[in-house]
């Protein structure tokens, strides 16, 4: 049992080998730069782009979520000032109805005004016509009836006297 | 050499034993009972033959008597240039020397180009998948459960150690953690060898670490930077002590990553092969059934773990060595200015 102890103080297991050095140093150096050229590359070309592409795909959604945001705060932007114009719109028109009401009615008051005025005057000028007329039928009247007295008493002079009196009278009367 | 003669009689228990053993742990122990059931003469001179054949340097550490369980859990940890099917055979790998240099292909070197063709094989396919995939299409299957992957060591080890500038990394922090956790794997499959526990792997690893790390932390501070560095910042007079301690605190680091990813694969392949021989060494199926087996298999689930863990730590702590190299020190700097 001593003798592997001592075998493995004697350096078998530390002997150095430089065929064994030279062979492994040609194969990995060969192994090396074949799989660089056939395999590491190309897959560590792969992995960086889809890094690349992953990275790009992230940055575009942000983008798009930032897009869309800027969109929907001009909307609302939008919708805010459309609702202030509606708003003062419906205001306007509310005070332009107001004013043309009032305006109407001030019209139609002054209209009334005007044409009571006018009836008033047209009844004047119809009373006065009227009166004139009755004036003078009422002087027809006191004629005939005076002629029929006259005709009746004689007493001319005296009769006179009394009609003028009357029409005096009656256009006193008037007044 | 003391030889144990563990599997004396109940034929059916040594054949299930067998056949776990040899399951889970390849070669090695099931040579041990093999050997120590039969010694056949047949054998040892095959065996013998075959080490006469590749013997170098390294091959003689009696593995070619399977005398002791010692040696048997050593024969099973080291490298060889024996590739060995027990029982079905076992073969001599070829031999090579250039320029006075041995180097001949290895059992480790083997299982390493294994897990580079495993390697180029899966990840190619993945590559070949992204080929088709662009940002608009998902991956699937393979090639998202790399993904899963590429993505941890991406973003919890290289950005978060190194932060900028750790593109030019991924490539190879992604295969060193890859490379180690496949070698790692590949000694937990029957009939494996753990290449991650040699210590001329792992240190060739983290050498290359340490280039990466130097090499970074020149680019980053420039000559002056680095050199100012190794001062520590401190009055010239201490410049003495300081700047051996800096230029040692540099190796450390290195030699580090090397020791523990080494140590780790080796100290599980070690206790399992132990636990095993427990029950060999005395000569009970009660201890196999009750404590070697049970134990072995636990140790086993906790290697798989191991595995991962020591793939992502030697990923980790090299990330982080650059990390610190090309941009700690700038801040330093900057703060001075």
């Amino acid at each position: 049992m001593l003798t592997s102890g001592i075998i493995v103080l004697s350096g078998g297991l530390l002997d150095p080998n430089p065929g064994l050095i030279f062979w492994t140093t040609v194969t990995f150096v060969i192994v090396l730069f074949i799989l660089k050229k056939f395999t590491w590359g190309p897959m560590l070309n792969a992995l960086e782009e889809r890094e690349k592409g992953i990275q790009d795909s992230i940055d575009r959604a942000y983008t798009a979520k930032e897009e869309a945001e800027e969109v929907l705060r001009k909307n609302k932007a939008l919708l805010a000032k459309a609702d202030s114009e509606a708003e003062k719109i419906v205001r306007e028109g509310k005070e332009y109805g107001d004013k043309l009401r009032a305006e109407i009615t001030e019209k139609a008051h002054t209209e009334a005004a005007r044409m009571i005025a006018s009836a008033k005057d047209e009844i004047e000028q119809e009373k006065r016509r009227a009166l004139m007329e009755l004036r003078t039928e009422v002087a027809d009247l006191a004629v005939k009836g005076a002629e029929k007295i006259i005709m009746a008493n004689l007493d001319a002079e005296k009769q006179k006297k009394i009609v003028d009196s009357m029409i005096q009278d009656l256009s006193q009367n008037r007044n | 050499m003391k030889r144990f003669n563990a599997l004396q009689s109940g034929e059916l228990v040594r054949v299930v034993v067998m056949l776990i053993m040899s399951l889970l742990f390849g070669f090695g122990a099931s040579a041990y009972a093999s050997s120590a059931e039969e010694h056949s003469e047949a054998v040892a001179h095959e065996e013998a033959a075959v080490h006469a054949d590749a013997a170098h340097g390294e091959a003689g550490h009696g593995e070619e008597e399977h005398g002791s369980a010692g040696d048997v859990i050593m024969h099973h940890i080291l490298d060889s240039n024996l590739m060995e099917f027990d029982p079905f055979g076992k073969f001599a790998l070829p031999k090579l020397v250039i320029g006075g240099f041995d180097i001949s292909i290895t059992r480790h070197v083997v299982f390493m180009w294994l897990a580079a063709a495993i390697l180029l094989l899966v990840f190619g396919y993945v590559g070949n998948q992204y080929k088709s995939v662009n940002s608009r299409k998902a991956p699937g299957g393979l090639a998202n459960a790399m993904e899963a992957l590429v993505e941890f060591i991406r973003l919890d080890v290289a950005k978060s150690n190194i932060g900028e500038g750790y593109e030019k990394h991924m490539p190879y922090l992604l295969t060193v953690f890859v490379f180690i956790l496949v070698l790692n794997l590949l000694g937990l499959v029957p009939y494996g060898a753990t290449a991650t526990g040699n210590v001329n792997v792992t240190l060739t690893l983290a050498v290359f670490t340490f280039f990466i790390t130097q090499v970074s932390a020149l680019k980053a501070h420039g000559i002056k930077g680095y050199l100012a560095h190794l001062t520590a910042g401190t009055h010239w007079a201490l410049w003495i002590i300081m700047i051996p301690i800096e230029v040692i605190g540099l190796f450390t680091k290195p030699f580090a990553l090397t020791i523990r990813l080494f140590a780790n694969m080796t100290a599980g392949h070690i206790i399992i092969l132990s636990l095993i021989f427990i029950s060999f060494i005395l000569k009970s199926y009660i201890v196999a059934v009750l404590v070697s087996v049970p134990f072995a298999i636990f140790i086993y689930l906790l290697e798989i773990f191991v595995s991962f863990l020591q793939a992502f730590i030697f990923t980790m702590l090299s990330a982080l060595f650059i990390g610190l190299a090309s941009s700690h020190e700038s801040h330093d700097a900057e703060a001075a200015h």
